[in-house]
């Protein structure tokens, strides 16, 4: 037998039909469902007399659109939020699929309920109307993110049609240097691939600095590979994912365990299978890294300066030309003399518990700038509860952070935690696009403890000159 | 899903790369819980300023390009979220084809879900066919699915690939579930068969 990678073994244990001309059906195990790309969905079911094949596969939790202050235990202010909230309230309902509502206790942002209550699990396959699914990857899961017309098809059949991507290994060797997280070989990944660099692919992560990693910090690498165009990122299974696993309440007890356990250890790529392509990077080389652009490929060490639209080439000359003049920053500019009004630590990318230590250990003892406006919105219910717990929540309170309920937030903006016009956030979200965190708003992405610097100084700065 | 064959019609030139799905519909217009109607909202944020007026300058306000059936984009268009909201209102818009040089996976997968054809094409036909939509009303492109060609005002014709599937479901307007239902049994066959051997899924 040829030896399969790990994106080949997983997928050929879901192929559930091959036509002639290489198109499958894949099966789904798990669907998980948010309020803004699935009202259109139910309703294409709805219409058709069509029931969901496997609603015990099927879990949904409101995320995008939920305040995340105090009163949102009042409803939802905003009515067209309310409407797609109660939307999926109903859905759930009629359709008998798992479901958090927004104020239960274990509501938040779905990419991070779903590997803490236990429902992604290694080997699976994992889909979600939400490109951010990637992170689930992190368990050797193959996740991707689907349309509302793919969010239909998966509620009416469990399936998808596919064609098989190609298989690309991302392979950070050695340690990471003090300061340098999982957000920063993110980031510095896709600095090297660009944002297209993965169109087509499906990437796996390997190598020392990637094991070395928690599983945290492997959902913050992988919910990424979108970000740098892949289909989807894994990382293989080990210990350190059976370990998180082991105990959650949707994952296998017992003899289940023991039989799941025995099938996950076979779930690595096997020596001398074929990578169609290889990128490598030594974990030493990677530096904490902001973006200066307003696409998550323009990103550079903190002691770079904003570049000069003519040192690129082609088309991302006149796109580095509008990306600087949106930012409001000027080429040549040290970016840690960047002075920044906003921090927004949260999101899937960088909303869990270990996130929230990484700033606290940051922020301990310490204020943030006076004027800044700084939010930790952690990633689900649990994750705050636990903050509270440790401690973490009075640091980010004494320092000046707002404390909040969990939700995207400020990520994407659809509540209403948004930039104003021309204002300025580090944040530890996902997409720096223009208008993403509000109209005229600008992003420069970066890693928890980063975010927790900037807060302190106003200004994007080296958090190694804070250790 | 309406029959795709043949588009006769007017090409705007969008040479920007990595035109994200924030660009194409901002997350205001997310809220909806309907398809329809988001055509008006396309490319919000370029398009209007921010007193709701009409940029002058953004090229489907131009006067020539209002009534544009194609769109000829910079590379990696579509980057960024899953919304098929993007879909939706390129198509609510009358756009019925993106011509560019690469096109991120979900967006090009939304697209054929709602009757757009997106095209890869090379980077000299692309400059071709850039030129030729930047001639305005008068120089109209045809895309031709079954022939899988496109000719520019000047008669240059460039052929392009399509994977055979998804060529015939837009020739047919198919539904993919109506499809897929059709090979439930295999569904039925791998959950028993994966039922055993993975029983904790």
């Amino acid at each position: 037998m040829s030896p399969k990678t790990l994106y080949d073994k997983i997928w050929d244990a879901h192929v559930a039909h091959e036509a002639d001309d290489g198109t499958c059906l894949l099966y789904i195990d798990r669907h998980l469902v948010h309020e803004v790309t699935s009202p259109q969905a139910f309703e294409g079911l709805r219409m058709a007399g069509r029931k969901v094949r496997a609603p015990e596969k099927t879990i949904a939790v409101p995320d995008h659109n939920v305040p995340t202050t105090p009163d949102r235990v009042n409803g939802i202010e905003n009515p067209e939020s309310r409407i797609q909230v109660e939307a999926l309230d109903k859905n759930a309902k009629d359709f008998g699929i798992h479901y958090y509502p927004v104020n239960d206790v274990r509501q938040g942002i779905v990419h991070i309920v779903g590997p803490e209550q236990g429902w992604t699990l290694p080997g699976m396959t994992v889909v979600c109307g939400d490109s951010h699914t990637a992170t689930h990857g992190a368990f050797g899961a193959l996740a991707h993110g689907i349309g509302t017309s793919e969010v239909e098809h998966v509620l009416a059949t469990q399936t998808l049609i596919q064609k098989k991507s190609k298989n690309m290994k991302v392979e950070i060797t050695g340690k990471l240097q003090p300061g340098v997280t999982a957000k920063d070989i993110t980031l510095a990944v896709i600095g090297e691939t660009g944002t297209a660099g993965g169109t087509g692919y499906v990437i796996e992560y390997c190598g020392e600095a990637i094991r070395d990693l928690s599983m945290e910090g492997r959902m913050t690498v992988c919910n990424m590979a979108i970000e740098g165009g892949a289909r989807a990122g894994l990382i293989a299974p080990d210990e350190t994912t059976f370990e998180y696993v082991k105990g959650r309440p949707h994952a296998p007890k017992g003899a289940q365990w023991e039989a799941a356990l025995n099938w996950w250890k076979t779930l690595y790529t096997d020596e001398n299978a074929h990578f169609d392509k290889v990128i490598t990077l030594r974990g030493e080389d990677i530096a904490p890294v902001v973006t200066w652009g307003t696409s998550p490929e323009d990103v550079l060490p903190i002691t770079a300066s904003v570049p000069h639209p003519e040192d690129f080439e082609g088309g991302k000359v006149d796109a580095a030309r509008r990306s600087i003049e949106y930012m409001g920053l000027e080429a040549g500019q040290k970016l840690s003399d960047v002075e920044i009004d906003t921090v927004f630590i949260g999101s899937c990318t960088n909303g869990r518990i270990e996130d929230l230590r990484a700033a606290a250990e940051i922020l301990k003892g310490k204020k943030i700038k006076d004027g800044m406006r700084a939010m930790v919105v952690p990633g689900s219910g649990l994750v705050r509860a636990q903050a509270e717990e440790e401690g973490l929540a009075d640091i980010f309170k004494e320092a000046g952070f707002e404390w909040r309920l969990a939700g995207c937030s400020m990520c994407l903006a659809m509540n209403p935690d948004q930039l104003q016009p021309g204002e300025r956030c580090a944040a530890t979200s996902n997409r720096n696009f223009e208008g993403r965190q509000g109209r005229g708003g600008r992003t420069h992405l970066l890693s928890p403890a980063m975010a927790a610097a900037a807060a302190i100084t106003g200004r994007l700065t080296d958090v190694r000159e804070l250790m | 899903m309406e029959k795709f064959d043949k588009v006769h019609g007017v090409a705007a030139p969008m040479p920007l790369i990595n035109i994200d799905t924030d660009m194409i519909i901002p997350k205001v217009h997310l809220k909806t819980i309907k398809r329809s109607g988001l055509g008006v909202v396309l490319f919000d944020e370029m398009r209007y300023h921010d007193d709701g007026q009409e940029n002058e300058e953004f090229v489907l306000n131009k006067p020539a390009y209002r009534e544009a059936e194609i769109l000829v984009a910079g590379d990696n268009f579509g980057c960024g979220s899953s919304r098929e909201h993007a879909p939706w209102a390129i198509k609510d818009f009358g756009i019925k084809v993106v011509i560019s040089t690469s096109f991120a996976d979900i967006f090009f997968n939304n697209c054929f879900k709602n009757g757009i054809l997106p095209i890869v094409v090379e980077e000299e036909h692309h400059a071709v066919l850039m030129e030729d939509a930047h001639k305005g009303e008068n120089a109209r492109m045809t895309v031709h699915l079954e022939d899988q060609q496109i000719t520019t005002s000047d008669g240059v014709v460039i052929e392009f690939d399509i994977d055979p599937h998804r060529k015939h479901c837009l020739l047919n307007g198919l539904d993919d579930i109506g499809l897929t239902m059709e090979k439930d049994h295999h569904i039925d066959k791998f959950e028993d068969h994966a039922g055993q051997a993975r029983p904790w899924v």
